[in-house]
């Protein structure tokens, strides 16, 4: 079978089922990608012996009633594999091998899936365009110097590119969506709490949820179905029965109402990314939808309370790097505080630098309530426009990103300037909703923009089944031309 | 309000992270420039807000007090950078 690496994890899954191709001919047509694309600098560390291993395994003793049967899969960096290196990016981990899996893969391996390897993402996941990384920059595969987005840029090349089937990443501000978004593939982040967070790489632990990034949206049901469910280690992880989305995918969307909201149209918001949102309104009027105007308006408070509680929670999360238990040590530093300061200077980059100097300095003595508590305020208020909105619909739709992928520099000296890339994802971490960014058109230069649908707490099923009918009607094709191997 | 270069190596000193004196002033601009986008959350008046401090609007469960793993010292001590037999070892802290 020769194009089988182009083809949808549902389409690759059947032809599994029915022999057309072995798992062990599949991992190894993924390893000739991976070996001919790594001037995309997508994957930090590859498994190959050991997916050939756990193909061979699987295809003389077959099961094929799991939902991934026999499927090869990279992942993000910023999840634990037992006994594979994981560095999340950064200097700091830069030796680290966990002894012990995170919940999402292991759940990910018990139903039929191995691991093809680690990919690149930004240091900590702080970051849009993949340019924070200690083991370098990431491109996009839609066009030599653009950025592939972040922080899961690595997932999002290496998906667009044919590296794995589908991919996992982690979103804390936008982390899945806007890389999707930029590489014309599906995102999705989850509910909070609705995957576990046990076991990966921590950012900011009341934002921080994993999630699937997939070329369809039947390969998004079937991932989130994955690797999602209730786990004890995590202590924020939701108790509920487990549903079956990709049986459950349905493409009727008559009679649900979309919400618009206003706010979404901000300043200097190309008319390309204007006209798309347009066209997706449009679609899913044509479908039966009923299109409804609301207003979210702290919207734009979004960003600057992001900006105090995510570094927040970063500083502390990221106290643990000191040198003593795992990860880089400095050869310097005469005593144990300057060793401190030494291995965490040259570990960590200036980016998680900055957000750990935010994150103290908004928690310091004095500055508390100005800072964090106003910024926890504001984010009930946040969470309050989307409570009080979705009274009346089912789910929001607007554009997922301002822009399409920018260029690799262009955005890297004014920090500000790459923050505003997450104006629309945002504010979902913060009210703890679930969110999908859809592939839907390009812009004139040709680069894929996406549009995105916020649901309910728990509402997957319904903002993948407006996802299935959107892609039936959007007529999308990612035309990526294989120009780095 | 703006962030001098002294309040940045002190915040850095809490932080346990060392500055090199050469990048001082690029991260105070970066530093300043980034709170006074933060700063435009004053606008609003929020005396009469709660902080949002659960987001699932539920308490975190209770679990058992039982021991559930437990005889993985060398597990644990297998990632650090410096170790001596049943010890991490750091610089010295007594004189």
């Amino acid at each position: 079978m020769s194009n089988i690496t182009n083809q949808s994890l549902n389409e690759i899954i059947e032809n599994i089922k029915t022999k057309k191709i072995s798992s062990t001919d599949l991992t190894k047509a993924y390893i000739k990608n991976i070996e001919s694309a790594k001037k995309l600098n997508a994957f930090v560390t590859t498994t190959f012996d050991q997916a050939l291993d756990k193909a061979k395994q699987f295809d003389k003793k077959p099961n094929f009633d799991q939902l991934l049967p026999g499927i090869p899969l990279a992942v993000k960096d910023l999840f634990c594999t037992e006994n594979t290196k994981t560095t999340a990016g950064s200097n700091i981990l830069n030796n680290f091998i966990p002894s012990y899996e995170s919940t999402v893969t292991k759940n990910l391996w018990d139903n039929g899936s191995f691991l093809l390897g680690k990919l690149n993402c930004d240091e900590f996941a702080m970051g849009s365009s993949n340019e924070t990384s200690h083991y370098g920059n990431v491109i996009n595969p839609v066009g030599d110097q653009l950025v592939p987005g972040g922080s899961s840029g690595g997932s999002s090349s290496a998906l667009a590119a044919d590296l794995t089937p589908a991919t996992i990443g982690t979103d804390t501000g936008g982390s899945i969506r806007q890389p999707a978004s930029f590489t014309g593939t599906v995102g999705l982040k989850p509910t909070y709490g609705l995957c576990s967070r046990w076991g990966i790489v921590a950012f900011a632990s009341s934002l921080d949820q994993a999630g699937p990034m997939t070329k369809t949206i039947k390969d998004c049901a079937i991932m989130l179905e994955s690797m999602s469910g209730f786990d004890e280690k995590d202590s924020t992880s939701i108790n509920k029965k487990k549903e079956q989305y990709s049986k459950n995918l349905k493409d009727n969307i008559k009679g649900l109402k979309i919400g618009i909201p206003k706010e979404y149209r901000v300043d200097n918001m190309p008319k390309e990314v204007d006209d798309l949102w347009e066209k997706g309104k449009k679609i899913l009027k044509d479908l039966g939808a009923q299109l409804i105007d609301i207003s979210l308006p702290h919207t734009k408070y979004a960003l600057p309370t992001y900006y105090i509680v995510a570094p927040a929670e970063a500083s502390s999360n990221l106290a643990r790097y000191d040198g003593v238990r795992y990860g880089y040590r400095s050869k310097q530093g005469k005593d144990l505080i300057e060793m401190y300061e030494k291995t965490r200077s040259e570990g960590f980059g200036d980016e998680v630098k900055r957000r750990i100097l935010i994150g103290t300095y908004v928690l310091s003595s004095g500055y508390y309530d100005a800072y964090y508590l106003k910024a926890q305020k504001v984010r009930q208020l946040i969470k309050k426009d989307f409570d009080d909105s979705f009274k009346k619909i089912d789910a929001i739709l607007t554009p997922s990103t301002p822009s399409s992928a920018f260029k690799i520099g262009e955005k890297t000296n004014d920090p500000v300037s790459m923050y505003l890339n997450d104006i629309f994802t945002v504010p979902v971490n913060l009210a703890a909703l679930p969110a999908l960014s859809l592939p839907a058109g390009v812009d004139k230069k040709g680069h894929p923009l996406g549009l995105q649908l916020i649901g309910k707490a728990l509402d997957e099923q319904k903002i993948l089944n407006i996802g299935y009918a959107f892609e039936k009607n959007c007529g999308f094709k990612n035309e990526i031309k294989k120009w780095w191997s | 309000m703006s962030l001098d270069k002294e309040k940045i190596k002190h915040v850095a000193k809490l932080a346990r992270i060392s500055v090199d004196e050469a990048k001082v002033d690029s991260l105070t601009k970066d530093l300043n420039s980034i709170f006074k986008f933060i700063e435009q959350l004053n606008e609003l008046n929020t005396d009469k807000v709660e902080p949002l401090t659960s987001i699932l609007n539920q308490s975190l469960r209770s679990r058992k007090d039982e021991i559930s793993d437990g005889k993985i010292r060398e597990k644990i001590l297998k990632n650090s950078p410096k170790k001596n037999e049943e010890f991490f070892v750091v610089p010295k802290v007594v004189e």
